[in-house]
């Protein structure tokens, strides 16, 4: 804990962990092997396509051109390198390329669906109507999918409500109460997190819609979703509720505190960075999921603010029913919903980052300011204090002008 | 306060059991009905009393294996490359970027694969099928390089699409995992292996490798756990079929969650008992990956928490 004050005296430092050191560095020959390899690479595979081999394809070609990379790369460096450093230099490329090849895919999803949907969404109307007036025929200025974003947000903050109180809860009573039961508990939460989120779908479809009877609602859809990001949550919450040290709990106890306190004031501020990314990223699980709300919340082209009666529709629901139209403007408008939805998650994510950067006990520049003026006031108090004693009873307290150095001061690094 | 928190675990755990009861009594229904058949039969007519999840099982399974089989090089190779070769300004962001990679909703993979990559996936799998067709999975029996006026229709919505998609959803899954155990790799052995001579790929390949085997393996296996249940994504780019199909790049495929979601709408009380036995044995068999990865991953010299 960066909070608890400094040791008096000087005590023997203790040996700083091994640091890596970054041996990762740039050769120039490497460098310009691979540019001549590359472009080799390129012109050989034009010409093979325009005069031995009509291939078809972007992707193809991209193939082609990357095979022939390889091989021609491989003679560069056979020309003045042995056996050790070929491998070497081929692992090292072939590495480069599998991350270029994962995040170049991200990039084309993240544009692709962006540029699409930003047909749709570049109209005022998209963001404040629903689909009531406008048919499959009007044009992109009618209608929109604001429907969809309430029905989105209603749905998680229903399934919120009930998931993180009973989550937290059951992290707490896995991580505080280690017992046989919780052993139990966490075996089946464990495997419930395997559970296929369609098949929450269809077990809320078949209790709450077809044997009780009730309509399909926006609640139906959140009971889903509930059931998915539960097990979810309680796991990650639970593995950052361990990571507490036992030091603090142990502490706490041992200055007479209840259990209920310890857990209150000491365990859950500890972990509050750690458990809020549980929360947000279950949050961002949960509004993605479509095949929850498919079978549960029965699809609209109207506002419903009602939760619990008339179909509701969420964002990622609307794309997957939209896209499947063979109506130009009404796969726009799917893009569109797509976009917004991942601009969403992105967002959550961004937010759970910032908030959650740090393990347990790890605090962020704010907190760490925080800490350190409340105990620089503690500090104040205390020589004010003992200099009044002073005053009142000569012979007692620090000597003169001995006062705090601010290195001493609990916080600081 | 103890009560409280004995409470919630109460209901978490009735809830779950609930969930897994129900639908291992309502599976239960169809599967005494449809006996030993349910695993072979491959058609799904339970009204008329014959069905099983020979063909959709098989499909499952034939995607998700596809969707190992591409995203675990290049999720080695990304983990790899944020661990190893990445200079140390960029490496939290590619690691928030790979997280991010994990968030996106699935069906937006599932427009990204139905709109980008079917169209630019075509000319690849008649190459592939054209070239390689001597390899029984290749071929396509539909298709013939010699005709000039083939169509390459019989390319679309295959299996090899649908594990293309999913191959995108669960390598950062994979990647996150395996990078976080090769960076706990000891720096004395990587250190000792350099010092020895080794060249940096000779370090990666003696130390870190070896070192992470746990979560190599561990971190495949809980992307096929996610690649087993993926509904939506799925379900958008293929056409679903209920025969045996090993031709991959051919049209035709299912899975046990699209076939659910196609058919809960009109499904008969027992019909709907079918898709539910369909869907405790996708359970059962992600539950089996899951807690195999789970194993392995605590069982490795790294045992890294995942």
């Amino acid at each position: 804990m960066t909070t608890a004050p400094a040791p008096a005296g000087p005590a023997p430092a203790p040996p700083a962990p091994e640091s890596r050191r970054n041996l990762a560095k740039i050769r120039r020959e490497d460098v310009l092997r691979a540019v001549g390899a590359a472009s080799a690479a390129v012109a050989a595979t034009a010409w093979l396509y325009t005069q031995v081999l009509p291939g078809r394809g972007a992707l193809a070609f991209g193939l082609t051109a990357y095979a022939l990379f390889l091989v021609f790369f491989m003679v560069l460096i056979s020309l003045d390198e042995g056996r050790i450093a070929i491998q070497d230099r081929m692992a090292g490329v072939v590495i480069h390329s599998a991350a270029i090849v994962l995040l170049a895919a991200l990039v084309v999803v993240v544009v692709f669906t962006l540029a699409r949907g930003s047909e749709a969404f570049k109209h005022l109307n998209f963001w404040t109507d629903d689909m009531s007036l406008a048919g499959p025929l009007d044009p992109l200025t009618l209608g929109g999918m604001a429907h969809g974003a309430v029905g989105t947000l209603m749905m998680i903050a229903f399934a919120l409500a009930i998931s993180i109180p009973l989550g937290l809860a059951c992290a707490i009573f896995l991580a505080e109460f280690p017992s046989p039961f919780a052993r139990v508990v966490r075996t089946v939460v464990e495997a419930m997190t395997a559970l296929p989120s369609i098949i929450c779908g269809l077990f809320i479809y078949a209790t709450y819609v077809l044997t009780f009877g009730l309509d399909k609602s926006a609640f139906a859809a959140s009971l889903a979703i509930t059931i998915m990001i539960l097990p979810i949550i309680v796991r990650s919450a639970d593995v950052v509720l361990r990571l507490v040290p036992a030091t603090l709990k142990e502490a706490s106890l041992a200055v007479g505190a209840s259990r209920w306190r310890t857990v209150t004031r000491v365990v859950l501020p500890t972990a509050r960075s750690g458990l809020v990314t549980a929360i947000v990223l279950g949050t961002a699980r949960g509004i993605g999921e479509t095949s929850p709300v498919l079978l549960t919340a029965g699809y609209t082209t109207y506002f419903n603010f009602n939760p619990f009666s008339g179909p509701m529709v969420s964002l990622p629901f609307a794309t997957f029913t939209l896209v499947k139209s063979s109506e130009p403007s009404q796969v726009a408008r799917g893009f569109g919903a797509a976009a917004v939805l991942m601009v969403m998650v992105f967002g959550l994510f961004w937010v759970a980052r910032r908030l959650g950067g740090g393990g347990a006990g790890v605090l962020s520049p704010r907190g760490e300011r925080r800490a350190r003026a409340a105990s620089a006031r503690d500090a104040r108090r205390f020589a004010s204090r003992s200099a009044a004693l002073a005053a009142s009873r000569p012979g007692y307290g620090p000597a003169q002008g001995r006062v705090p150095a601010p290195e001493f001061q609990a916080g600081a690094r | 306060m103890r009560y409280g928190s004995y409470g919630a675990g109460i209901m978490v755990l009735a809830i779950m059991t609930a969930v897994g009861l129900f639908l291992a009594i309502r599976g239960a229904q169809a599967i005494r009905v449809a006996g030993g058949d349910f695993l072979t039969e491959q058609a799904w007519e339970p009204n008329s009393g014959r069905f099983g999840i020979a063909a959709v099982l098989f499909g499952t399974v034939m995607i998700a294996v596809i969707a190992i089989a591409v995203a675990l090089p290049l999720a080695l190779g990304t983990a790899t490359y944020i661990s190893e070769y990445a200079p140390t300004g960029i490496k939290p962001f590619l690691v928030g970027v790979v997280d991010l990679m994990a968030a996106i909703p699935s069906v937006v993979y599932g427009l990204w694969g139905m709109y980008w990559l079917e169209g630019n996936l075509l000319p690849v799998a008649e190459w592939i099928s054209t070239h390689f067709g001597w390899i029984p999975i290749f071929r396509v029996s539909r298709f013939d390089p010699q005709d000039p006026l083939a169509t390459p229709t019989v390319f679309t919505a295959s299996a090899f699409l649908a594990g293309l998609v999913v191959a995108m959803m669960v390598a950062p899954i994979a990647c996150s995992v395996m990078r976080e155990v090769f960076a706990q790799a000891p720096v004395g052995e990587r250190e000792g292996a350099l010092a020895l001579g080794a060249s940096k790929w000779g370090m990666i390949r003696s130390v870190v490798y070896p070192f992470g085997r746990g979560g190599i393996i561990g971190g495949a296996m809980l992307g096929l756990g996610r690649a087993l249940g993926e509904t939506i994504a799925v379900y958008l780019v293929i056409s679903p079929v209920f025969v045996i199909n090993w031709e991959i790049l051919s049209t035709g495929t299912n899975s046990v969650s699209s076939l659910i979601a196609l058919h809960y709408g009109e499904a008969s009380n027992f019909e709907l008992s079918g898709l539910m036995a369909a869907g405790l044995v996708l359970f059962a068999v992600t539950m089996a990956v899951n807690f195999g990865a789970g194993i392995i991953i605590q069982r490795s010299r790294s045992g890294a928490s995942s």
